[in-house]
């Protein structure tokens, strides 16, 4: 470039900002972010996200489905953590018929959120530190997912799109053998955190790349909307699990983490310290479970077992009303929700007394921390984008809807 | 329901926390009305007085609303004001939760709570893109989910799910192309709603439900 001759000729130096368009197809994008950037030379000055590549109008579809239709369009939402989503809407729409799940069922549930939120941070982490250059990590986290995703596959017979927790409890029982499994995988997992830990915490690119960038002070990160990880890594020490716990949690055992300077490498470490919290939460859920219905046994709200279905007329009657009309949910609304692994992930339910949901806004979780983007990414070097986008652990499957 | 039986039966009750923190609300200026339903608290706003309402439920050390969760529409066509705009307010500190709801119509502005909690502003794009609300005071009020040029706003109850027009890729062309939607087969909508056993609160069957649901 002839800018050093520009320097000598007229003593200053004339930048033009320009702006470039970051994504839909970028890899460091997480999916279908459109993000134009105004850069002055390579520091940001603004950042405007377009969303909606991936809207699929599910609060429009969800309207035209009975409830028991509705659960797997929230699989589809943050397909990384797919039964953390349902379990917001089962919890929303158990409270408004008014049933409770089981215990077993319950303990069910908080086990495969924890397996969610364990293969939510794994993917977060990993391709996060791809992100910024770190290959490794994706190599190994990806391994351990597909152990996961194995007994996601056990458990409601899809590696992804779960379609497991019902309103009322889960839609089957654990396979025989799995919560042994699922037990040895809990004592090895740990050993495999310490090794992605060697890989990243005390590495000196990494610290290079996240340590003071993308900082959010608490007050931000309270005004931003935050929640979940990003808002503890701000030093703001809440949790749902604990402040307003639902299922089983409050008979749990584990440690909110919570760091102070609300920077990318914080983000990461919380997420990290989270990962090993979900091991022991996962441990006890396995010692607490005992044999038991895992669904309520009213056949209102739960369908009957096949082999019942085939002596019972009752029980066949059930099944295709459960099928066909569905129940009807009293005329209420609530506004329910838990913390995913992302963060505070809510269903604003709006029931009329029909079969079907008369609103149904999901409350996403990215959709917040994406707005932030523009200030978190202010007077910041174009890298250092992908790396604040990487933290912020943002699914458009979710943020679009 | 069964709450109201027992509240019927019970001379002198104490007021739950949700019911103190309802009644202290209430005594803003602006606040017409609270409910209270599944350990949940909704107050009605006048929309007029919306920034202050939300000022003092923010700044106020007895409420300390420190974030807006979420604010949403929802469409009752046949009202006269068809929208409800739902804001869910969340305290932190001292762990409970707000819904305050204002009504309005397709052209009657709502105040943007923008300049109290800045999280407002996309949620504000989103009320005005699917469902049409206007929000006074927000610079920001493009469209966030729908497509470029994109008309009307599909989450009111009286655009159809299908919508108006698909696209595809055009070979001629060598472009994306607009056209009306064209469907292969008739858009299907099942009338389940005939009154099942037990599902429907018939006349003169409540207590039969309550017993049920309660229980």
């Amino acid at each position: 470039m002839d800018m050093q001759d520009r320097v000598v000729t007229t003593k200053t130096v004339e930048i033009d900002s320009h702006s470039i368009n970051f994504g839909p197809q970028h890899p460091a994008a997480h999916g279908v972010l459109r993000l134009i950037l105004e850069l002055d030379g390579e520091v940001v000055e603004r950042a405007d996200p377009h969303i909606g590549l991936l809207h699929r109008g599910t609060e429009k579809l969800i309207e035209y489905k009975t409830y028991m239709q509705a659960v797997p369009y929230f699989d589809r939402l943050d397909y990384v953590s797919p039964m953390c989503e349902e379990h917001a809407f089962a919890l929303a729409v158990e409270k408004l018929l008014g049933i409770t799940a089981p215990d077993r069922a319950q303990w069910i549930r908080v086990l495969f959120a924890e397996i969610t939120r364990v293969l939510n941070h794994l993917l977060n982490l990993t391709t996060y530190a791809l992100d910024v250059g770190a290959i490794t990590p994706a190599l190994w986290g990806f391994e351990e997912r597909e152990k996961l995703m194995e007994f996601h596959e056990a458990a409601s017979g899809a590696r992804l799109h779960a379609n497991y927790f019902r309103p009322g409890g889960v839609s089957k029982d654990l396979p025989a053998g799995l919560e042994e499994k699922i037990h040895e995988w809990s004592l090895t997992f740990p050993k495999f955190l310490d090794d992605l830990e060697e890989l990243l915490t005390g590495n000196r690119i990494w610290k290079q790349r996240t340590v003071d960038i993308g900082i959010m002070s608490a007050e931000q990160a309270l005004a931003w909307g935050f929640s979940g990880p990003p808002l503890r890594a701000s030093g703001v020490p809440w949790d749902l699990r604990r402040s307003q716990p639902y299922d089983k949690y409050a008979e749990v055992e584990f440690q909110v983490p919570v760091t102070r300077n609300g920077d990318c490498y914080d983000r990461y470490l919380i997420r990290l310290a989270e990962t090993r919290e979900s091991v022991k939460i996962i441990q006890q859920a396995l010692a607490k479970m005992k044999p038991g219905p895992i669904k309520v046994q009213d056949r209102k709200f739960a369908p009957p077992k096949r082999s019942e279905m085939k002596r019972s007329m009752e029980a066949l009657i059930h099944h295709f009303k459960l099928y066909t009309e569905g129940y009807h949910v009293p005329a209420g609304t609530t506004y329910t929700a838990v913390e995913s692994p992302k963060g505070e992930f809510g269903v604003y339910l709006v029931a009329d007394g029909t079969n079907k949901p008369y609103r149904c806004k999901i409350r996403s979780t990215g959709f917040a921390f994406l707005q932030a983007t523009d200030v978190m990414t202010k007077r910041h070097m174009l890298a250092d984008v992908c790396a604040i986008i990487g933290s912020l652990d943002v699914v458009f499957g979710e943020i679009d809807r | 329901m069964a709450e109201d039986a027992q509240a019927a039966e019970a001379p002198v009750k104490e007021p739950t926390p949700l019911e103190l923190l309802g009644e202290g609300i209430c005594t803003l200026a602006g606040v017409v009305g609270m409910h209270i339903q599944h350990d949940e608290l909704t107050v009605s706003a006048e929309r007029d007085a919306l920034i202050a309402v939300m000022t003092a439920l923010r700044d106020d050390p007895r409420w300390a609303f420190e974030q807006v969760m979420d604010i949403c529409g929802v469409d009752w066509p046949e009202r006269a004001d068809r929208f409800d705009v739902v804001y869910n307010l969340l305290s932190v500190s001292l762990n409970q939760r707000v819904r305050v709801i204002v009504t309005t119509d397709t052209v009657k502005p709502v105040p943007s709570v923008h300049t109290i909690w800045p999280v407002a502003t996309w949620w504000e794009r989103e009320a005005w893109d699917l469902f049409g609300i206007v929000f006074s005071g927000q610079p920001d009020l493009r469209r966030i989910l729908t497509d470029y040029g994109f008309e009307g706003h599909p989450l009111r109850k009286d655009f159809p799910l299908t919508g108006y027009v698909e696209l595809r890729y055009d070979e001629d062309r060598k472009s994306v192309v607009y056209e009306p939607v064209k469907l292969t087969q008739d858009f299907r909508t099942f009338d389940f709603l005939s009154p099942w056993e037990a599902m429907t609160t018939l006349p003169g069957d409540e207590k039969a439900r309550d017993r049920k649901v309660g229980g």
